[in-house]
């Protein structure tokens, strides 16, 4: 029988230096891999559905070498808010990072309204953050309600690649 | 608080501040009470319809006139540039040159708000697509006020097709700045949208569903009434079995209050019956006509000839 999940250490690659993501709600952890971006000067490291006290199941995302910005924290906080960013320097934690979701989002998603002129005409979108759990964004043109998902994202779009 | 609307685009009612709504029916009443003459002399009003439209471009066209202004544009895309592939932006950065206003209609969300993004003078949305259509909202909610006085205290109705129709939306949204109670009335496949009730939840307002208005129209001093369509079902006879209880006819009136007032956005198919015209309480038609000084006042404070 297998053990249970709480009883099976697990290991994902130490880093010295870089940003650890915690506590990503599964199953969004491949979703806010999507956004950061998979290039990164160093292992990007992944585990999937940890068992977590604090989320139910979690995901967990490890960037060596890679310290992430505001922009970056703020785009995490779109889709997992309830996540937690450790900095590693010398392989310990310098810095817990907050996450405060952004009050407006420019660019980087695209409305999916195909009924709107963002989409219409290929216009930068422009959101404004109505609620923060789950984040829901209202988009500026057509005024349509979203919460993020995979879709969103501009590069994923299939005009853009 | 000190009101100015001038220069202001009007996109949403989102946008729109209950003082604002409160002045702008003022306003409305005196134009309609005849106060105010030609403030619209020497206007232009340009009157942008990429869509076609009967009540809302003809009743602007005959504010701009009753106003003393004139107006350009045109009734169809397809008599603009539109069709030749040119952008709205710059279609609205040149003809933003010829005029003090623009009235736009528009098949694309979000069309009116681009349009303000890019625009020297103040734009109103006259529709784009299915989000929002401000003027008609103001309009019902100056024959609100018209017929009891105010738009507080009162138990406002709507039924039909709650699920799509933004004018039903919108007024929802400007109704919650006041003290009403609101009732649903719809079959289950065209119900209210649950993102509607939340935020009539945090706005504090009451409200009831249910799926016939017999059951409550005695209740009501407003029935606003929406037609369904009915492309809207999946299945045809489910449409069928439905769409009888949504429709107002003589017996109909049987089931209202002798003061509850029934208001359409026009055009109605066969969901009040023409036997109801003659009715004291179908006031749909005046409702209608009110788009006129509402349009009127509207300009008037946007163009800052009505302070």
């Amino acid at each position: 029988m297998a053990k249970n999940n709480s009883e099976r250490p697990y290991k994902v690659f130490k880093i010295e230096k870089g940003t650890v993501i915690d506590h990503i709600p599964a199953p969004k952890g491949l979703l806010v891999l999507e956004i950061l971006g998979k290039e990164n000067d160093g292992i990007v490291s992944i585990g999937l559905n940890f068992d977590s006290n604090k989320v139910g199941k979690k995901d967990l995302i490890k960037f060596e070498n890679k310290i992430i910005d505001k922009e970056e924290t703020d785009k995490i906080a779109l889709v997992a808010p309830e996540a937690t960013i450790n900095i590693i320097e010398n392989g310990e934690v310098t810095e817990k990072r907050s996450i405060d979701v952004p009050q407006r989002i420019h660019g980087f998603l695209k409305c999916m309204n195909p009924n709107c002129i963002v989409n219409v005409e290929n216009l930068e979108s422009k959101f404004k953050v109505i609620d923060e759990n789950p984040v829901k964004l209202r988009c500026d043109y057509c005024e349509r309600v979203w919460e993020v998902k995979y879709d969103m994202i501009e590069k994923n779009r299939k005009s853009e690649i | 608080m000190s009101i100015n609307l001038k220069g202001k685009s009007i996109i949403s009612l989102n946008d729109m501040k209950k003082e604002e709504l409160l002045y702008l029916m003022d306003i409305s009443k005196k134009i309609k009470e005849g106060k105010y003459s030609n403030f619209l002399e020497g206007k232009i009003v340009a009157s942008l319809f990429f869509e076609p439209s009967t009540r809302t471009r003809l009743s602007f066209q005959s504010a701009i006139k009753y106003g003393g202004g004139k107006s350009i544009g045109f009734a169809t895309s397809k008599s603009s540039s539109t069709e030749k592939g040119e952008s709205l932006a710059d279609t609205v950065k040149t003809v933003n040159g010829y005029c003090d206003a623009i009235v736009m209609r528009h098949r694309i969300e979000g069309a009116a708000r681009r349009a303000s993004d890019v625009s020297t003078v103040p734009v109103v949305n006259a529709g784009d697509g299915s989000n929002q259509h401000p003027t008609q909202t103001f309009l019902d909610l100056f024959t609100i006020i018209e017929k009891k006085g105010s738009l507080n205290n009162n138990v406002v109705g709507l039924m039909g097709d709650l699920k799509y129709s933004r004018t039903i939306h919108s007024l929802l949204i400007a109704l919650s700045h006041f003290d009403v109670k609101l009732v649903f009335i719809s079959p289950e496949a065209l119900k209210i949208p649950s993102r509607y009730l939340e935020y009539l939840k945090s706005k504090d307002i009451d409200y009831e569903i249910y799926n016939d208005f017999k059951d409550c129209g005695k209740s009501l001093d407003i029935l606003y009434c929406t037609r369904i369509q009915r492309e809207r079902f999946y299945d045809p006879m489910e449409y069928e079995s439905v769409a009888g209880s949504y429709v107002i006819d003589k017996e109909g009136l049987e089931y209202l209050n002798k003061e509850t007032y029934i208001m359409h956005p026009l055009p109605r198919v066969d969901e009040i019956s023409v036997e109801v015209d003659d009715d004291p309480r179908a006031i749909y038609f005046e409702q209608a006509h009110n788009g006129v000084p509402v349009r009127q006042a509207l300009l008037g404070l946007l163009t800052g000839t009505i302070k």
